[in-house]
């Protein structure tokens, strides 16, 4: 889910710190208590139950991406049939 | 989605299943422990596509399955209590204890509350002051920071009427618990993805040092799933056991650090019962004496009941990886989505539902 908006401080856990997230166009608020990284507007946060957990690495998902396309394009054509 | 459907790519997803029959080099059997990865294994269609020689075997990884009947039977007298409205998860309200489940108390004028989140349930003692509301907790290591959150919530808003029923539970110790079962003959784990972003890929290199256990956590995307089944085969085939993490978008080695204060500051290890697997030391988390007013299991003095399987379900040994849906004398007969018997017909992460919604009836 993409955040569009962020609401509260990392470190006062005295107030609420909610980010509004996007999912395929559905808007809705998340709970940041426990995200492990603090969001920027535009990043991607895994939800659950209400709270972000763990902003996502995009470095880390290009990454994965480009390892699994390397994989596919090494696989000979015999093999795929 | 951005980072969804690149990872749902059948262009990358063909290669990656040719690869996966390559990668079998000698015969293999693999626990998938998370129940989502059961789920999403079933929805792919991943199990027709095992090369000979590959086993995948569902391990206790869901959370509503492996509640004892006697925390369902302690559950169900809770909510009867006067002047207490419980508030859970959704897929809890149907599983069965001894006489009946919260969804049949709930007809006979119990209090329950189906929410999303733990905050929700904070948001319902605010608008219900008369009543004292008690969330019961019912997960593994990635509901449990969003509990304590939410414990650290009601003290700050200083809101009197909010208590915790935790059965949070952890994942290393039944595992420990399992794989000393010489019974269960297991080469590896597709670990879980969710779970592996709190506690870190770094928690299950344990398993691999004493079990020699293959071991690599996976997303729960197509080209996640047959990645890490992949590396599964290749470390089982070349005997060389080692934690790998392929999901590393979202789970690196130290785990959810944040999360993991959080919840420390708010919970203690503690002794649980597991459905099929009975009490385990140390699995489970129970709330600390400096948060006593939020703990339901102090302040309403409960003492869990002695409790009844119901008979013929074999839950308790399909969750230990023992048993399969299809050896059950009830599956698809007494048992069925609509009349479910046991907590893993149930719960959506189940095995028997699975079994059932996606017709393995072999």
């Amino acid at each position: 889910m993409r955040v569009t908006k962020i609401d509260g401080d990392p470190d006062d856990f005295t107030q609420n710190q909610i980010a509004t997230v996007d999912a395929d166009g559905i808007s809705k608020e998340v709970r940041l208590d426990v995200v492990d990284r603090w969001p920027g507007i535009g990043d991607y946060v895994i939800v659950h139950a209400g709270f972000a957990i763990h902003t996502l690495e995009a470095t880390e998902a290009e990454a994965n991406i480009k390892l699994l396309r390397e994989m596919a394009s090494s696989m000979p054509e015999e093999l795929l049939r | 989605m951005k980072y969804l459907d690149e990872f749902r790519d059948k262009e990358l997803a063909r290669p990656l299943v040719a690869e996966l029959k390559k990668s079998v080099t000698k015969p293999l059997r693999v626990m998938e422990i998370c129940g989502s990865h059961t789920m999403a294994i079933f929805r792919n269609g991943i199990r027709s596509i095992l090369p000979e020689g590959y086993t995948l075997i569902s391990g206790p990884g869901c959370p509503v399955c492996v509640t004892s009947a006697s925390h369902m039977d302690a559950f169900i007298e809770m909510a009867t209590h006067p002047g207490v409205r419980v508030a859970i998860f959704g897929d809890l309200f149907r599983v069965p204890g001894t006489h009946g489940s919260l969804a049949n108390a709930g007809a006979e004028g119990a209090k329950i509350d189906v929410v999303y989140s733990s905050m929700d349930a904070l948001d319902l003692a605010v608008s219900h002051p008369a009543d004292l509301i008690v969330f019961l907790g019912v997960g593994f290591e990635t509901t449990t920071p969003g509990i304590a959150a939410t414990i650290l919530a009601a003290k700050n808003r200083n809101i009197k009427n909010f208590a915790v029923f935790s059965t949070q539970k952890v994942m290393p110790p039944p595992l420990m618990a399992l794989l000393d079962d010489p019974r269960l003959k297991i080469d590896g784990l597709l670990c879980p993805g969710h779970v592996s972003s709190i506690i870190g890929a770094g928690a299950y290199q344990p398993l691999v040092d004493r079990y020699n256990l293959a071991c690599v956590v996976a997303g729960f995307e197509t080209t996640d799933l047959l990645n890490g089944l992949i590396l599964l085969a290749r470390q089982v085939g070349q005997g060389q056991p080692k934690v790998e993490n392929t999901y590393q978008r979202v789970v690196n080695w130290e785990g959810n650090v944040r999360a993991a204060k959080m919840v420390d500051e708010i919970f203690e290890s503690a002794d649980m019962e597991w459905r099929g697997l009975g009490v385990i030391p140390g699995s489970g988390l129970a709330i600390r004496e400096k948060y006593a007013e939020f703990d339901a299991v102090a302040r309403l003095d409960i003492t869990l009941p002695e409790a009844e399987e119901a008979k013929g379900c074999r839950c308790g040994e399909i969750l230990k990886g023992m048993s399969v849906p299809t050896k059950c004398p009830l599956f698809k007969t007494r048992c069925t989505p609509q009349n479910p018997i046991g907590p893993c017909m149930v719960s959506s992460e189940g095995t028997c539902a699975a079994y059932y919604k996606y017709g393995m009836d072999q």
